[in-house]
């Protein structure tokens, strides 16, 4: 009876007021900001006259829209530029502490935030980001919201929501190796679909879980809403108490301590009910590269281009056949024999430290293929000065990899970094639409090592068949 | 927040599952501080080709949709993206009403923040409707929300669901944060009990 899932002992603390038989006013712990889809919201308040209600709950960053090259250099479009600056100005005058350009925390908004010790368990966070996600990982309840909630949360704090279902996804087993965290949740979605998952908060569970490390976690975390989930999350465990150790805005001392015990209590009971749920073997589950235009349109790199005559409902097969002509595919063709223009290793998916020394283990020794433009966008400034410490930079940069400043680049093509029409990518963000990194641009999904290979490679290999030395970390 | 009671408009058919809002509006027009004018890139990668031209048999360039008010189309309506750039746009060009058999739940939220109905239909009578307004023939519908109701002059009648809450603030185009106001004290009594969480400390940079 008393039987609980994280989600639902999360959601209950945080109710200020019901409707009968409608949402309930959440309160919200952490506001996380950043430029793009912020700009009406703080227009929105001025506008009214209203204030900000918790400015030490809200914390900003500049990521989706700023150049990844030398920063000393002014921001040469302008458009860009107005935007970054309307951020500087709504945050100094609304009194949000913002981590700009130039500061050592400074990153994309779903790296810093757990990086920082912000993302704690038990928390209500949002930001007007789908990837919010992402701080799922650490036991959150963290999920994307539009520009008005953005302002509503503002100026209130709270947030109307009706409570989603709930669904459960086991995992047990051992991931084989070569295949990672971004596999397990590629080969999850092209499982359940894009939309498998809509109405729903996704707790992942089961002993592989529980065996990944918390940056692991972020990167499940973060694709749930290519299932059509809002929020993932996992339940505190050990991990993620020594995680958010030392943390600077985590709790210090004595404080840490009783914050760390009532975090191991959120977790979901052991006869908790879920409206749904779903039960994988890590053994099913091989190296994943998207063929398509959604990130469910998946197979593994041992497989083919699937032909759109084996989709029996007819808007299924006109989906596939026009993703092939965009992606400028043709059916049968073995995934390991498509060729790359482009390689990216980024992104709020994969661009934290664990990503890195995968991929730089990969590309130690070797070189980029002639023809191939590879960059490395580290997902924060901590991220980067990590990774340098343990010397990725000179192995990507001897490699022939471009060694980027950190923010979302790529991943959505708002800067400069973004394809030409034509260019096929290997990617390791998290979206493969129609354009989304540059009109006419191609986009395939992968892991991090599997990025790495590629690049050496000049197209898709299954990384499994290459020898690879682990970096080891300091 | 402008209301939304009953539409009488033409339909334009999008025949899509998973329509997503990079497509709805793509990146280059997120750079806007504005809500205003989003219109120009609604689409944008399907409305026009690369040199700007007009892509002649997309839909919403089609002569017999133009000034289509009401959109029907596929599954998961406005997946990706958070957005909410692809709701104003969508209002901007002239849309009041979205049918599909189901919305992606950011997108859904954005809808209601706006005025913009999103009205879930039973597959069937999506295919029916689609049908209909592929046939080029100024196939109209109206949707209205008091009833719940989806009408046409053909005989359609389907009866949609909507949240109590979401149904009365767009009927009576309600302010969210003033309807939120009316709890500061429960807000207030709220964050006693529970203090900011982070640990602050002096600015290292």
């Amino acid at each position: 009876m008393s039987s609980k899932t994280l989600f639902e002992k999360i959601w209950e603390q945080h109710v200020i007021v019901e409707e009968p038989g409608g949402p309930a006013l959440l309160y919200i712990d952490l506001h996380l900001v950043h430029e793009v889809t912020s700009p009406q919201a703080f227009e929105g308040l001025r506008a009214a006259g209203r204030k900000v209600r918790a400015p030490q709950r809200t914390f900003g960053t500049l990521d989706h829209n700023v150049p990844t090259t030398d920063r000393s250099l002014p921001i040469a479009d302008p458009q860009s530029a107005r935007q970054v600056e309307a951020m500087r100005r709504n945050c100094a005058e609304f009194g949000i502490q913002l981590f700009d350009l130039g500061s050592r925390e400074q990153g994309i908004v779903h790296v810093i935030g757990p990086e920082l010790g912000l993302t704690q368990p038990g928390m209500t966070i949002v930001c007007g980001d789908s990837h919010t996600s992402t701080h799922g990982a650490l036991g959150a309840l963290a999920f994307g919201i539009g520009t008005s909630e953005v302002e509503h949360v503002l100026a209130t704090q709270c947030l109307w929501q009706s409570k989603p279902k709930i669904m459960e996804i086991w995992v047990e087993g051992e991931l084989g190796p070569g295949v990672s965290a971004k596999d397990l949740i590629l080969g999850i979605i092209g499982r359940t679909n894009v939309d498998g998952a809509t109405g729903h908060v996704i707790e992942y569970r089961g002993p592989t879980i529980k065996r990944l490390s918390i940056e692991e976690r972020m990167t499940i975390c973060n694709m749930s809403i290519e299932a059509g989930a809002r929020a993932g999350m996992v339940s505190p465990d050990e991990k993620t108490v020594e995680y958010l150790r030392g943390r600077r805005y985590a709790p210090k001392g004595r404080a840490f301590e009783r914050e760390a015990e009532r975090w191991l209590r959120l977790a979901t009971d052991s006869d908790a009910k879920f409206d749904k749920s779903y039960r994988f073997r890590a053994e099913e589950f091989a190296p994943q590269v998207t063929w398509g235009t959604n990130p469910a349109m998946v197979v593994d790199v041992t497989g083919k281009v699937p032909d759109p005559s084996s989709f029996a409902d007819p808007l299924v097969r006109a989906a596939a056949e026009r993703a092939l002509e965009y992606m400028g595919l043709v059916p049968g063709t073995p995934i390991t024999e498509i060729k790359i223009d482009r390689v990216f290793i980024g992104s709020c998916t994969n661009s934290r430290l664990h990503d890195l020394m995968t991929a730089a283990a990969v590309v130690k020794g070797r070189k980029v293929a002639p023809g191939v433009r590879a960059m490395v966008v580290p997902g924060s400034q901590q991220v980067k000065a990590a990774a340098e410490a343990l010397g990725l930079d000179r192995i990507f940069k001897e490699a022939g990899f471009e060694w980027r400043e950190s923010g979302c680049s790529m991943c959505l093509g708002m800067n400069p970094d973004i394809l030409k029409p034509g260019e096929r990518c290997a990617s390791t963000s998290n979206r493969n639409f129609e354009g989304r990194q540059g009109p006419g641009g191609r986009t395939h999904l992968v892991s991090p090592a599997m990025a790495a290979a590629a690049a050496l490679e000049g197209h898709f290999v299954d990384v499994r068949t290459m020898k690879i030395e682990p970096i080891e970390q300091l | 927040m402008r209301a939304f009671r009953k539409v009488t408009g033409l339909v334009a058919p999008l025949n899509k599952n998973n329509v997503d809002t990079d497509q709805i509006i793509p990146k280059q027009f997120l750079k806007s501080v504005e809500r205003k004018g989003l219109k120009a890139g609604l689409f944008y990668g399907w409305r026009f080709t690369p040199d700007g031209r007009e892509v002649a048999d997309f839909v919403l360039n089609l002569p017999q949709y133009q000034g289509a008010s009401i959109l029907v189309t596929g599954a998961n309506f406005g997946c990706g993206s958070s957005r909410e750039h692809a709701v104003w746009a969508l209002d901007d060009f002239g849309f009041r009403a979205i049918i599909a058999p189901s919305f992606a739940d950011i997108f859904r939220t954005n809808c209601f923040k706006n005025g913009l109905l999103p009205v879930v239909l039973d597959p069937q009578t999506v295919h029916r409707i689609m049908e209909r307004a592929l046939s080029g023939s100024g196939y109209r519908l109206t949707v209205d929300l008091e009833d719940q109701t989806v009408t046409d002059k053909e005989g359609l009648e389907a009866r949609f669901d909507i949240e109590p809450f979401q149904k009365r603030r767009l009927l009576e185009g309600l302010d969210d944060i003033g309807l939120t106001l009316v709890y500061s004290a429960q807000i207030e009594a709220y964050e006693r009990l529970h203090p900011v969480p982070f640990f602050m400390e002096e600015q290292t940079n």
